[in-house]
């Protein structure tokens, strides 16, 4: 046998000696490699201007090095302090701090530092602001010193902060966007009642989102439907109608929308033109949640038809005909026979618009008003206004987490590959 | 979906009730873009039709929102950043995503799904993520408030796009083709350009629009990654509908309507000619 074994072994090589199986995995290696090298551009390119920031924003999310770095004689010595003794930091600290302050003032960085810990504990912008003015002024014993320029450094409280935020990762960001922060022992708990914003703000994104993705979906069923039976000169024509909007300017039919609904806008003019409201009695249909839902559904509805038309297109009219003549009524053969048979379009362009609704950004910062804005343009506010970046980073991270997800669900329905425009 | 001559009543009745609703549905899709259209040339500044318009008096209309925008210096910057900014994204999005698509479509390509998934993701991230990671790390590395930064970030969410069309065209790609080039002497180089190129050449060009599109719409991520030194037509109608909302705005959605329209017969014309060159045309 094994004589055998060894003469087929010799029989199958290649003509430079070399066993056939080797060289057929050379081969298949050296295919693969270059397959893989002409992805590898997009790859580089991609992981530069897009993967990079993406994850220096989640780092931003958790990182907390400015305290520590402007602080660095305290915020070490700081670290050897028991928090719940109910005791001032010693003497050594604050001499260390009066050191930091002194530099801070010089480099211009206690005011950066004062503004972070104001974000934990509302007063430390104040203070720090006040101490760095007085800094060059501080003369041993250090500890009386600081008190007397301000009474808030003679709180272990606010030491407390100061000592939790020294260090270089911080779970803080996290937590407000959580509605969450610590209580006065250092225990992590929930805000007040009338504190809570971004949970609330979640949740009224995501129920928006689903209302968008529903009305999408009832809209969206019906024409998709129509232009699945047409003959194809005529479907060919009709979804013109859906694609036009498709490739129209996202900021031309938002103002189309203001333009509709404001209340001197051509909607309200018609209905007061018909007399069915009151001339001093517009409709506020703008600025509020009712606007922000109509554009969105608007621009979000060529997502929800063109997946839906797709596999409708598919579904041979000869399973309603068959249905039908085993004694089903039209209504029973179409939610027992038709819908089913529609379930992946309804899966992947539900999922489409709720990822895309979820997300959504213009449209509700220019029609929303106050009660249409989303997580979105809260990202945006702590962005570009309040310039509490590491919470715009915390907000944006769950987001991204909500949307990757469902991105991993629709991948299981339709698959990347399978993915089609227009 | 002619009704039968034995329709019921009822089915009648249930039939154009049907074709009722679908008929408003349409409406809904498109009045709002058509809307825009006579009220962009209103002669008093108001998104409304004036009594004039409606009477059809002359009076009542006017180009000024249309001589407005192709004097007025904002709006000149915008439409050549918006040009300049779209067609070097293009290039660099379309470049890439046809050669990695040219990879992922190859029989012996491993990880394909996974890999897809990965070169997708720009275009299923929330835009507003993507605008706060790259205005964050733009402006770390100096990239922030300049045209090479905005047209990087562009060139990034338009190559999902391109890599959908461009694979989606060489789905039974006969690969025999290239290697029947191969085997009368063709270079690789050669095959590419005499035998691929031709035949991808449809998809490759509605992915190189729908790259073009995504940056030429695009205005979250100009927003914070660039300045009013990049301003696009998005942007300059974006900060005009929140500060003083004119006419102009309407003019512009006008163009951009014809505009669109004209992209949208290009790339049909190209998916019927792609299909038909396949050979997988049906109808």
């Amino acid at each position: 046998m094994a004589t055998n074994a060894a003469v087929i072994n010799e029989q199958l090589v290649t003509a430079d000696g070399v066993p056939l199986r080797t060289s057929l995995a050379r081969a298949q290696r050296r295919n693969r490699l270059r397959a893989l090298s002409l992805v590898l551009p997009l790859f580089l390119f991609i992981a530069i201007t897009f993967f990079w920031p993406i994850v220096d924003m989640l780092f931003r999310s958790v990182e907390n090095q400015l305290v520590g770095e402007v602080m660095h004689r305290s915020a070490p010595l700081l670290q050897d302090w028991d928090e719940s003794s109910g005791e001032l930091p010693d003497e050594t600290v604050f001499a260390a701090l009066a050191e930091d302050f002194k530099e801070a003032r010089e480099t211009k960085t206690s005011g950066k530092v004062g503004r972070r810990l104001n974000y934990e504990k509302p007063g430390f912008s104040g203070l720090f602001r006040k101490t760095a003015r007085k800094a060059p002024k501080l003369e041993a014993p250090f500890k009386d010193a600081f008190i007397k320029a301000d009474k808030k450094w003679g709180k272990v409280e606010m030491w407390q902060v100061f000592k939790r935020e020294s260090t270089p990762y911080t779970i803080s960001y996290y937590l407000a966007a959580m509605d969450m922060g610590y209580g006065d022992t250092g225990e992590i708990a929930r805000n007040a009642e009338n504190k809570r914003i971004y949970m609330k703000l979640f949740w009224r994104t995501v129920w928006i989102s689903l209302l968008i993705t529903a009305l999408c979906l009832l809209l969206a069923y019906p024409i998709s439907y129509l232009l699945s039976v047409l003959p194809v000169a005529k479907s060919n024509l009709l979804i013109i109608l859906v694609l036009l909007p498709f490739w129209t300017s996202l900021l031309v039919r938002t103002t189309a929308w203001i333009a509709l609904l404001q209340q001197e806008g051509v909607i309200n003019d018609i209905v007061v033109w018909l007399g069915f409201v009151a001339d001093d009695n517009r409709l506020q249909m703008i600025h509020n949640r009712t606007g922000t839902i109509i554009a969105m559904v608007h621009i979000l509805l060529p997502f929800m038809v063109l997946p839906l038309y797709s596999v409708m297109k598919t579904i041979p009219p000869s399973y309603m005909r068959a249905a039908k003549s085993l004694g089903a009524t039209p209504f029973t053969a179409f939610v027992r026979v038709y819908i089913p048979n529609t379930i992946a379009g309804v899966g992947a362009g539900a999922i489409l618009v709720f990822i895309l609704a979820i997300g959504y950004y213009i449209t509700p910062a220019l029609v929303g008003g106050q009660s249409g804005t989303l997580i979105s343009n809260f990202i945006a506010f702590h962005m570009s206004s309040s310039l509490n970046w590491g919470l715009a980073a915390a907000l944006g991270s769950i987001l991204l987490a909500v949307v990757l997800a469902l991105y991993f669900i629709y991948d299981k329905i339709v698959g990347f590959d399978n993915m089609k425009l227009g | 979906m002619a009704l039968p001559t034995y329709a019921t009543p009822l089915e009648r009745v249930w039939h154009y009730s049907y074709l009722t609703i679908c008929g408003l549905i349409f409406f809904f899709l498109i009045a709002p873009i058509i809307i825009i259209i006579p009220l962009s040339f209103n002669s008093v500044p108001f998104f409304t039709f004036t009594q004039e318009m409606l009477t059809l008096d002359p009076a009542g209309y006017s180009l000024k929102w249309y001589q407005d925008f192709f004097t007025n210096l904002n709006w000149q910057g915008a439409v050549k950043n918006s040009f300049i900014i779209a067609v070097i994204a293009t290039i660099i999005s379309t470049t890439l995503g046809t050669i990695a698509a040219l990879g992922l479509s190859r029989p012996e390509m491993p990880y394909k799904s996974a890999i897809m998934g990965i070169l997708i993701s720009p275009m299923i991230v929330p835009l507003i993520i993507s605008a706060a990671g790259m205005y964050f790390f733009y402006t770390k590395i100096g990239l922030a408030s300049t045209h090479l930064g905005v047209i990087l970030a562009h060139a990034a969410l338009g190559t999902p796009f391109v890599v959908i069309t461009v694979t989606a065209t060489l789905v039974g790609f006969d690969h025999s083709l290239t290697r029947a080039a191969a085997m009368l002497g063709a270079s690789p180089t050669r095959t590419f350009f005499k035998v691929i190129v031709p035949l991808i050449l449809p998809g490759v060009i509605s992915g190189a629009l729908f790259a073009f599109i995504t940056s030429f719409d695009e205005v979250v991520v100009v927003l914070f990654v660039g300045s009013y030194e990049q301003r696009t037509i998005p942007w300059q109608m974006f900060s005009g509908i929140r500060e003083q909302i004119s006419p102009t705005i309407l003019a512009v959605a006008t163009l951009l309507v014809i505009f669109s329209i004209m992209l949208l017969t290009s790339v049909e014309l190209l998916r019927r000619r792609g299909e038909r060159l396949r050979g997988i045309r049906t109808t």
